[in-house]
């Protein structure tokens, strides 16, 4: 039973379980292969996009996109995640892993699922979208492989509930669990409702493929389909705003402003996100506004301001600890001397910073149950979650890949400058990709297209010049990103498996420890000026850009 | 720290912070104002989604539509005919794999009752240049109230992928000023 073996890590003192590690690698490389073949695919797609290029014939524009969404948005992010939910549980708890054999079948069934899937797509009988929105059809073994892929996840996520239960029993610490292994509690909440859901939708719709069930019905299909679609958003969104916190308290030594503030947002996630299902169903028949205005807005918008609150207390945590440390002078000294030339801070505040202005606003706007009118469909919603999940989530994971690399693979940072450039070439890249398929989407341009001339269609057609313009942009920002992507890939891969090993402790900023700020906050006067102004900015820039679109509704055909 | 347990054991009765406290109190409200904001807009604002939805077939659907091309159809355009209902009546208008069928003529100012259904798969019914998109299922029959204000050919382009022909299937709407004139 409790057989493990355990390392000491020397910078943190933390007590760290070699199976836990090992499941940790085995689950942080697998997702940063597929991040490779899918950016890959991602490249090709918006090179196709950018109508002077035009890479790809159709039928293989269809079969990337769709292989994009598979590979990025499920397997990239599912098996990173799983990766931190075992150092978050085990690694922060030292504490054991439970049952670590079953890891190993969750890992090898959720890499054998995803090689199915991405096997079925490439033999070109499936493309059908990651959605695969019947009564279009895939292959069987595509829905076979998702079903296996989703179970693999769901042992894992059952995994890290036992390690918690284990760190209790077994008193491997004291009090209450830190607040990122708190976090990553909620995200494995939301993914055990996620990857239900998954199951009760994938399921019946296999057995269709089979013929074994004769109809599924569209509408039903996106309700639930939607309900772990949109919720797995949210395992993202906890999981990185996790990764958040965890950087700046590695990096900075930062302890959240307060305890309570902090975890009452992340329930607000637990008690409200799954509502957000509502998001793809805003335009679709038979739904009652009444079920639209509640849903969409979380009951009234309480998810956001789950994400609104970390918005301020993330970057507030860091401006406090930082004045602590001495960089007290005017509205952003704190900022200024923060260490960009560490990819690791670079990654993450950029990540926080385009979550909240990119992905965050664009998304709550596009989830106005009317203004999603101007907007269902477009490239609009790809450059939405290009913010919410690129430049958030992965960058996030990114960055904190450069502290994991010599904590728990133990191995030094190859190429680091390579490293230094990776995150804003990435994050420049993203960004670009980000805006540019919003103002397409803006001016209408229809995502999941492969010709936005119309050249072989009966009738004529053509979106606007800028429009044209607007793709040209997207295909410059996602070579940008590609590079930045492949930096990332080859920094990663050349640390791993050739970097010199790490012997004892890793030089971070402010060493864990040494000058973690002990209290601040509620008993103490609190002083963020600068993270105030930011907040402030933000707020504005929603505001104005809410009522902006509210406006470009207003101009539309009169319609009831 | 964030990564290790809180250093107050009962970290859940510290007070709150003013700052973080005026800033959830501030996003709060924001919250409301946005909720509020759309049940506004059903009461006032001019656009506003229809809820009215039939079940329906592919092959009812398609025989009401055809009765409806039979009986109003002006001209073809590119081998499409081009229908032009009386003011205020039941439009309808299919979406398949590729095309928007059939093309329609409505006057301007005027109210007309669109039905929206698929005979095969989704698709997306996105109207360019206004920027007006509906999701279209089969089997589903959605009727949409709408009122043209400007005169003009528009285009309906399907923004659900829908097949390898996705990006051919166009429709169309012309819109004549009173006097029967598209500009
Ligand atoms: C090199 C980086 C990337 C580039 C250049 C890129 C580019 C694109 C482009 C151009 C589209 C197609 C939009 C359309 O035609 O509808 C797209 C779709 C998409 N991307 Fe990315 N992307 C990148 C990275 C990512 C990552 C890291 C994720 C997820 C974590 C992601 C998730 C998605 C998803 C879910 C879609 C939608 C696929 C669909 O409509 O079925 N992308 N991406
Ligand atoms: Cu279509
Ligand atoms: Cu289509």
């Amino acid at each position: 039973m409790s057989e493990a073996t355990f390392r000491t890590c020397p910078t943190t003192g933390l007590k760290v379980d070699l199976n836990a590690q090992k499941l940790i690698k085995a689950n942080a490389v697998a997702a940063v292969v597929f991040l490779a073949i899918g950016g890959l695919f991602g490249l090709t797609v918006a090179l196709t996009r950018w109508p002077a290029v035009h890479l790809l014939p159709a039928d293989w524009f269809y079969l990337a996109l769709t292989a994009h969404g598979l590979d990025v948005l499920l397997l990239w992010i599912i098996f990173f995640e799983i990766a931190v939910l075992y150092f978050a549980s085990s690694t922060l708890l030292n504490c054991r892993i439970a049952a670590p054999r079953w890891g190993w079948v969750a890992f090898w069934m959720m890499l054998a699922g995803g090689l199915i899937t991405n096997v079925a797509v490439l033999q070109g009988q499936s493309t059908v979208m990651f959605t695969s929105y019947p009564p279009m059809m895939a292959a069987q073994h595509f829905y076979l492989g998702l079903i296996l892929f989703a179970v693999g996840a769901l042992v894992a996520v059952g995994i890290f509930f036992g390690t918690l239960v284990i760190a209790r029993e077994e008193r491997t610490y004291e009090g209450s669990i830190p607040l990122v292994t708190f976090g990553a509690l909620t995200a494995a909440i939301i993914a055990v409702f996620t990857l239900a859901s998954g199951a009760v939708i994938l399921i019946p719709t296999w057995l269709w493929s089979m013929g074994l069930i004769s109809t599924i019905d569209p509408l039903m299909y996106k309700l639930v389909w939607w309900a772990m679609g949109h919720s797995s958003q949210q395992i993202n969104v906890s999981a990185h705003v996790a990764v958040w916190y965890a950087i700046a308290a590695m990096l900075f030594g930062a302890r959240p402003l307060s305890e309570k503030v902090s975890r009452g947002a992340f329930l607000l996630y637990i008690l409200f996100l799954q509502l957000a299902s509502a998001h793809h169903l805003l335009v679709e028949p038979g739904l009652s506004s009444e079920w639209k205005v509640f849903n969409t807005s979380y009951a009234m918008y309480l998810a956001v301001l789950g994400s609104m609150i970390h918005g301020l207390t993330v970057p507030g945590s860091i401006e406090a600890a930082q004045r602590r440390r001495g960089f007290d002078k005017g509205f952003f000294e704190w900022l200024r001397k923060a260490p960009w030339g560490n990819p690791a801070f670079s990654g993450m505040f950029m990540s926080l910073v385009m979550f909240g202005f990119l992905g965050g606003i664009s998304g709550v706007v596009m989830g106005t149950e009317q203004i999603n009118i101007i907007m269902h469909n477009t490239l609009y919603v790809p450059g939405h979650f290009h913010g919410t999940v690129v430049a958030g989530t992965t960058l996030a994971f990114m960055a904190i890949t450069y502290l994991l690399i010599p904590l728990i693979f133990q191995r030094e940072i190859r190429f680091p400058r390579l490293a230094k450039w990776q995150p804003y070439l990435f994050g420049l890249g993203v960004a670009g990709i980000s805006l540019f398929m919003m103002g397409a989407g803006t001016l209408g341009v229809s995502r999941r297209h492969w010709d936005i001339t119309f050249a072989d269609a009966p009738l004529d057609f053509s979106y606007p010049e800028a429009a044209f313009l607007m793709l040209a942009l997207n295909g410059l920002s996602a070579i940008a990103a590609a590079l930045g992507g492949l930096f990332y890939v080859v920094v990663v891969v050349a640390s791993v498996f050739f970097g010199r090993k790490v012997e004892g402790r890793v030089a971070l900023e402010a060493p864990a420890g040494k000058s973690a700020v002990a209290s601040y906050g509620s008993s103490e006067s609190l002083k963020i000026p600068g993270t105030l102004l930011l907040v402030g900015v933000f707020f504005v820039a929603f505001v104005l850009y809410y009522f902006v679109n509210w406006k470009y509704l207003s101009d539309i055909w009169p319609m009831r | 720290m964030a990564i290790t347990p809180p250093t107050a054991r009962l970290w859940w009765k510290e007070p709150v912070h003013r700052t973080e406290l005026v800033w959830i109190i501030v996003a709060f409200l924001w919250g409301l104002v946005m909720f509020f904001m759309m049940i506004w807009w059903h009461a006032t604002g001019e656009q506003n989604l229809a809820t009215e939805t039939y079940r329906t077939t592919p092959n009812a659907f398609y025989a009401k539509t055809e009765a409806m091309v039979q009986q109003y159809r002006v001209r073809d355009v590119n081998g499409i005919p081009v229908v032009r209902p009386p003011v205020g009546s039941d439009v309808y208008m299919i979406g398949r794999m590729w095309l928007w069928y059939p093309a329609l003529e409505l006057v301007k100012g005027q109210t007309y009752r669109l039905h929206l259904s698929a005979l095969d798969l989704q698709h997306g019914f996105s109207l360019q240049p206004v920027n007006i998109n509906v999701q279209v299922h089969p089997g589903y029959q959605h009727v949409l109230t709408i009122t043209p204000d400007q005169a003009g050919e528009f285009s309906i382009v399907c923004n659900e992928y829908c097949g390898l022909g996705h990006h051919t299937m166009l429709g169309k709407i012309y819109v004549t000023d009173a006097s029967g004139v598209t500009p």
